[in-house]
C-alpha cells in the first residue's frame, strides 16, 4: 500500500481491491414486461466515485436497468442493493439517487432556479441554505445568467445543464444519466463530455451513464458494461474492452474490427490457430476466454494492427496477400480495404505522418498484409 | 387579383356581412326604439323615401330609454346576476366532475383511449334537447331518482329537485361535460410522463407531484374547458326552461319571454345587447388563453 | 409509465355512468306499456306505433331533415371557402373583420343569434318559413365547418400545393386535385357537424321558423313542456340509436384506417 503511495498518485481501481465494498450490487436481477425479458439475470457491481457507463444498442435494456436503480421499476427476480441496503420496495422519492432524464423532464412552468431548487425544497435542507446551494449549482454548470428563465427560453445545451444541476443539487449518493448528451450536436457533445467528467470529479458523486455511443462511453467512463439483449456481456475499463474484448460481439461493437471465422485449434502459450479457408495458412493469435478446441470461432483484429507492405515481410507468422479495393483517406489516417483471394475484405490502417507525396499504394495494387501473433484475438462465438 | 380569388373571398364574406353583421346593427337600432302597437311592434321605422329629413327625424327618435328601463326594473339585473351565478357554479361543478374523468382517460392504456374519447363525444352528437329531457324523468317528484331513494329508505318524502337551480346545475353539467373533459384530456395526454418521475425522483410523493406538476401543467386545458362551459351557460335557454321552472331566473329565458310573450321587441333587443357586453370579457379571456396555448405549442 | 389506479377506474366508471344512465333509462322506458312514464307496466312497442301514426311528428321530422340537408350542404361549401381564405388567402381588405365574423357565432348565445336574424327577416320583409330557417342554420353552421376545415388545412404543409402549381396546375386545379382530397375527411366531418347542429337546433329555429314551419325540436319542446311523454321517449330512442350506430361506425372506420396505415408504414420500413 505505502509503496503505491510513494510511486505517485494511486490508480483509481476499486474493483481490483477486494477490501472495497461496492456501492451498488445487482445479484441475479431479471426484469420482465409481460412475457418479454428486458433484463436477463444480471450481476453487476459499481463502486463509489466511479463513472460507470452502460453501453449497448437501442432496446438492449439500459434504461430499464437504470430505472430499477432510480426506483421506477422493480426487479422481477434478484436483488439490488445500494450501500448495502436492499432497495426493494423503496419508492423513488425516498432514495438517495437522482436521475437525469433522457428527455431532461424540466418542469416547463418553473424557472431554471425553481427547477434546481425543486428537490432541495423537498429535502431536509433548512430553507435559508437553499439559495446558496442553488447558486453553487448554477455556478458549477455556468448557468448564472439564466436563473430566471423558463426552460423554453434557453438552448438545448443549457437545458441539459439545468437537468444536470437539478439532479446534482441534492448531492445524491448516485447520479443516473440516461443518454444525457443524446440531444446535443457533435461538437457540443464532446465539450460536454469533458464538463461532465470535470463535474463528476469535483462533486465526487458516483455516476452511472447510459449511452449507445461507444466513443462517449470510452471517453468518460472509468468502467464500461457492454450490454446486449438484456444481458451484460463484458464489464471492464475502456482500454481493456478495446484491447481484450471477451467476445466477437464486444469486439464488433467497440470500434472498427476485422472478423474472420473458422475452426479453432488450441496451442500452448495461450495461443490458438484458426483454419479459415481451404489452402490458406492458419492464423495464429492470442486465445480468448472459454475457447473450445475444434469449435467455430472468430478471429478479430483492429485495422491499425494490420500492417500493409509491397514486399512479403519475413519475420511474421501471419501473412496474407490481397488486392486493394478501396482507399479511405481520412487526413491523419488512411484505411485500405484489401480483398483476399477467398473474397474476404480486410481493413488495414496506416498513419499518414508523411505528406501525400509518398502514398505508396493505389487501387488494384497487389499487397501483403501481416500481423504479429499477439495483435489479434481468437474469440468464441 | 383575379375573378376566382374575388369570388372565393367575396361569397362567404358577403354572406356573413348580410346574415351576421347587419342583423346586429338591426338589434342595436331596435334596442334604441320605442315599443308600439304596430307591425312590427316598434317605432320609428326608417323611411328612406323621405330623403335626408327622414333619416334625421329617425335618428332623433332613438334613445337609451330601454337600457335605463333595464337598470330600473330589478327583474333584469337579478336575471343577469343569477345567470352569472348559475353559470359559475355549474362550471365549477363540471370541472370537479370532468377533471377526474379526463385524468383517468389520459392514464388509461393507449389502446383504450380512442374508445374512451368516442364515449365522451357520443352524447355530444345526440340531441341536446333529448339529453335535457332525460333528466325530467329522473328528477321529477315521481321520478326515478326519488323512487330509488324512497325504495332504499334514504328519504321518506320525495325530494323537490325539479324546478330548482339544482336541476339547472345538473342539466348544464350533464350537457356540457364533454366540453370540459376534452380540452383537459388533451393537455394531460400531451404531458410528458417523465416530468412526474422527475418530481418523484427529487423527493415528491405521488399526491404532491400531482398538485405541483400535473395540475398546473393542465391549466390551459382547465381554463379552456371552463370557458367552453361558462360562455354558453350564461345565455342558456333550454335547460332553465325545461328543468328550472319558474324557480330559476336566467337571462336567456327572460329574453325569450320578453320577445314571445310580451312582444316587447325593443326591450328584448336591449337585453340581448347587454348580454353581449357581459360576454365580451370571458370571450376575450378565452381567446387570450387559446393564443397563449398555441404559442407555447409552437 | 402511466399508472392506472383504482381511483382512475372509479372515476371512469362513475363518469360514464353519469353520462349514459339517463339515456339508458330513456331507452328502457320507451318500451314501457304504461302512459305514466315513470311507472313500469310491462314491455310494449306501443309508443313507437303511436309515434309513427302521429302525422304532426312525421311532418316536423321531414321539415327538419330537409332543412338540415340543404343548410349543411350550403354551409359546407361556404365554410370550406372561408377556411381556405383564412388559412391560405394571404392578406386582403377586412381580413380581421372576416375572421371575427367566423369565430363570433361560435360563442354567440343562440337567443341572440335567433333574435337578430328574426329582426333582419322582418325588416327586409322576408316571409318566415323553411327558407328562413335554412338561411339561419347555414349562417351559424358554416362557421363550425370553417373551424373544422381550417384546423385540417393548417396541419399540412403549403408546399404540396406549391408543388402542384410548380407542376403546371392552375390554382383551381391544384385545389381540386391536391388540397381537396387532403382536407376531405375534415370537409365530411364538417358536413356531419353542420347536419347535426341543424337537426338539433331549437332556439334559432323557434325565432326564424314563423308559424308556417315546425321542426322536430320545436315539436319536441312544446310537448316536453307539458312533462314527460312516452312518445318522446320512443322518438329519443330512435334518435339515440341512429347517432350511436353512426358514431360507432365512424370510429371503427377511422380505427381500421389507422391500423392499416401503421401496417403499411411497417411494411414500407421493412422493404426500405
Ligand atoms: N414499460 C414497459 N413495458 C413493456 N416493455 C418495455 C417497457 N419498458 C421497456 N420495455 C422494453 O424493454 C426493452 C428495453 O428497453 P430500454 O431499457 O428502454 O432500452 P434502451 O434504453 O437500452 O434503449 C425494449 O425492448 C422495450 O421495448
Ligand atoms: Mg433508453
Amino acid at each position: 500500500m505505502t509503496s503505491a503511495a510513494v510511486a505517485g498518485p494511486a490508480e483509481f481501481a476499486p474493483w481490483k481491491d477486494p477490501a472495497q465494498t461496492p456501492l451498488i450490487r445487482f445479484e441475479g436481477v431479471t426484469k420482465r414486461f409481460g412475457d418479454f425479458t428486458a433484463i436477463d439475470n444480471v450481476d453487476l457491481t459499481i463502486y463509489r466515485k466511479e463513472f460507470f457507463a452502460l453501453l449497448g444498442p437501442s432496446g438492449c435494456g439500459k434504461t430499464t436497468l437504470m430505472r430499477m436503480l432510480a426506483g421506477f421499476e422493480t426487479a422481477s427476480e434478484g436483488r439490488i442493493t445500494i450501500g448495502g441496503q436492499d432497495m426493494n420496495g423503496i419508492p423513488p422519492n425516498r432514495r438517495e439517487v437522482n436521475m437525469m432524464f433522457q428527455s431532461y423532464a424540466l418542469f416547463p412552468h418553473l424557472s431554471v432556479w425553481d427547477n434546481i431548487a425543486f428537490g432541495l425544497k423537498r429535502s431536509a435542507m433548512p430553507k435559508d441554505q437553499i439559495p446558496d446551494r442553488v447558486h453553487e449549482m448554477l455556478r458549477l454548470t455556468r448557468l448564472e445568467q439564466f436563473a430566471r428563465r423558463k426552460p423554453h427560453q434557453i438552448s438545448g445545451g443549457q437545458r441539459q445543464r439545468v437537468a444536470l444541476a437539478r439532479a446534482l443539487a441534492k448531492a445524491p449518493k448516485l447520479l443516473l444519466l440516461d443518454e444525457p448528451l443524446g440531444a446535443l450536436d457533435a461538437k457540443l457533445r464532446q465539450q460536454t463530455q469533458f464538463e461532465l467528467m470535470d463535474i463528476q470529479e469535483k462533486t465526487e458523486t458516483t455516476f452511472v451513464i447510459v449511452t449507445h455511443d461507444q466513443e462517449e462511453a470510452m471517453t468518460v467512463a472509468s468502467r464500461v458494461a457492454v450490454m446486449n439483449d438484456g444481458k451484460v456481456i463484458q464489464v471492464d475499463t475502456p482500454a481493456r474492452i478495446y484491447e481484450t474484448p471477451n467476445s466477437v460481439y464486444v469486439a464488433d461493437f467497440i470500434g472498427d474490427v476485422n472478423l474472420i471465422e473458422g475452426n479453432v485449434a488450441l496451442k500452448p502459450d495461450g495461443l490458438a490457430s484458426l483454419a479459415w479457408a481451404e489452402g490458406a495458412p492458419e492464423i495464429i493469435a492470442t486465445a480468448g476466454e472459454g475457447l473450445k478446441d475444434g469449435a467455430r470461432a472468430g478471429f478479430v483484429i483492429r485495422p491499425e494492427k494490420v500492417a500493409i507492405s509491397a514486399e512479403r515481410p519475413e519475420d511474421r507468422n501471419n501473412v496474407v496477400r490481397g488486392r486493394i479495393l478501396d482507399i479511405a483517406y481520412l487526413g491523419n489516417i488512411s484505411t485500405y480495404h484489401v480483398e483476399l483471394p477467398g473474397g474476404q475484405v480486410i481493413k488495414a490502417q496506416t498513419v499518414n505522418n508523411r505528406r501525400l507525396s509518398r502514398r505508396g499504394f493505389t487501387w488494384q495494387d497487389e499487397v501483403w498484409l501481416s500481423w504479429t501473433d499477439t495483435a489479434g484475438l481468437v474469440l468464441a462465438g | 387579383m383575379n375573378i376566382g380569388r374575388h369570388t372565393l373571398i367575396g361569397v362567404p364574406y358577403l354572406w356573413l356581412l348580410l346574415l351576421f353583421l347587419v342583423p346586429f346593427g338591426i338589434i342595436f337600432k331596435i334596442s334604441l326604439s320605442d315599443i308600439a302597437l304596430a307591425i312590427p311592434p316598434y317605432t320609428p321605422s326608417l323611411d328612406l323615401s323621405e330623403g335626408w329629413p327622414g333619416v334625421r327625424d329617425f335618428l332623433r327618435q332613438l334613445d337609451f330609454e330601454n337600457y335605463v328601463f333595464l337598470t330600473e326594473d330589478a327583474l333584469y339585473w337579478k336575471a343577469y346576476l343569477s345567470s352569472l351565478k348559475i353559470a359559475t357554479i355549474s362550471t365549477f361543478l363540471a370541472l370537479c366532475v370532468g377533471y377526474p374523468i379526463a385524468y383517468a382517460m389520459a392514464r388509461a392504456a393507449s389502446e383504450w383511449r380512442p374508445t374512451l374519447m368516442m364515449l365522451v363525444i357520443l352524447p355530444f352528437w345526440t340531441s341536446f334537447l333529448i339529453r335535457v329531457y332525460a333528466w325530467i324523468g329522473i328528477l321529477s317528484t315521481e321520478g326515478y331518482l326519488n323512487q330509488l331513494l324512497l325504495w332504499l329508505g334514504i328519504i321518506t318524502d320525495p325530494l323537490q329537485i325539479m324546478n330548482t337551480p339544482t336541476a339547472v346545475y345538473i342539466g348544464i353539467v350533464y350537457t356540457y361535460l364533454p366540453f370540459m373533459i376534452l380540452p383537459i384530456y388533451a393537455t394531460l395526454e400531451r404531458m410528458d410522463d417523465s416530468l412526474l418521475e422527475a418530481a418523484e425522483d427529487l423527493g415528491c410523493s405521488r399526491l404532491s407531484a400531482f398538485w405541483i406538476i400535473t395540475f398546473p401543467l393542465s391549466r390551459s386545458g382547465i381554463i379552456a374547458g371552463c370557458f367552453l362551459v361558462f360562455i354558453p351557460a350564461i345565455g342558456e335557454f333550454v335547460i332553465p326552461s325545461l328543468l328550472g321552472g319558474s324557480g330559476t331566473l336566467m337571462i336567456g329565458k327572460v329574453l325569450w319571454e320578453e320577445f314571445f310573450s310580451n312582444r316587447d321587441w325593443p326591450v328584448a333587443s336591449a337585453v340581448a345587447i347587454v348580454l353581449l357586453l357581459i360576454l365580451v370579457i370571458p370571450i376575450i379571456l378565452f381567446q387570450k388563453n387559446q393564443e397563449k396555448t398555441q404559442e407555447a405549442d409552437a | 409509465m402511466r399508472r392506472f389506479s383504482w381511483f382512475n377506474a372509479t372515476s371512469l366508471t362513475l363518469g360514464f355512468a353519469f353520462l349514459y344512465v339517463p339515456m339508458i333509462i330513456l331507452v328502457v322506458y320507451s318500451f314501457n306499456e304504461s302512459r305514466l312514464v315513470t311507472v313500469w307496466a310491462g314491455f310494449s312497442t306501443r309508443w313507437y306505433g303511436e309515434l309513427l301514426r302521429d302525422q304532426a311528428f312525421l311532418d316536423a321530422a321531414w321539415v327538419t331533415v330537409r332543412v338540415a340537408f340543404v343548410s349543411s350542404t350550403i354551409a359546407t361549401v361556404l365554410g370550406t371557402m372561408a377556411a381556405y381564405v383564412l388559412v391560405r388567402g394571404g392578406k386582403f381588405m377586412g381580413r380581421t373583420l372576416f375572421s371575427g365574423m367566423i369565430y363570433a357565432p361560435l360563442v354567440m348565445p343562440e337567443v341572440i343569434t335567433g333574435l337578430s336574424l328574426l329582426l333582419l327577416f322582418i325588416s327586409i320583409g322576408l316571409d318566415r318559413g323553411i327558407f328562413t330557417i335554412i338561411l339561419a342554420h347555414t349562417t351559424f353552421s358554416m362557421c363550425y365547418v370553417s373551424v373544422v376545415v381550417s384546423s385540417r388545412l393548417v396541419s399540412f404543409d403549403r408546399s404540396v400545393e406549391e408543388a402542384a402549381l410548380d407542376l403546371g396546375c392552375t390554382p383551381f386545379d391544384a385545389f381540386r386535385s391536391v388540397t381537396l382530397p387532403l382536407i376531405a375527411p375534415a370537409v365530411i366531418a364538417g358536413w356531419l357537424l353542420a347536419f347535426t347542429l341543424s337537426l338539433d337546433d331549437l332556439v334559432i329555429a323557434s325565432f326564424t321558423a314563423g308559424p308556417s314551419a315546425t321542426t322536430l325540436p320545436i315539436k319536441i319542446f312544446s310537448s316536453v313542456r307539458m312533462g314527460v311523454s312516452p312518445e318522446i321517449n320512443a322518438l329519443s330512442t330512435i334518435l339515440i340509436g341512429i347517432v350511436t350506430v353512426g358514431v360507432v361506425t365512424a370510429s371503427l372506420v377511422s380505427k381500421r384506417r389507422i391500423v392499416q396505415r401503421e401496417r403499411d408504414e411497417k411494411m414500407a420500413g421493412q422493404t426500405a
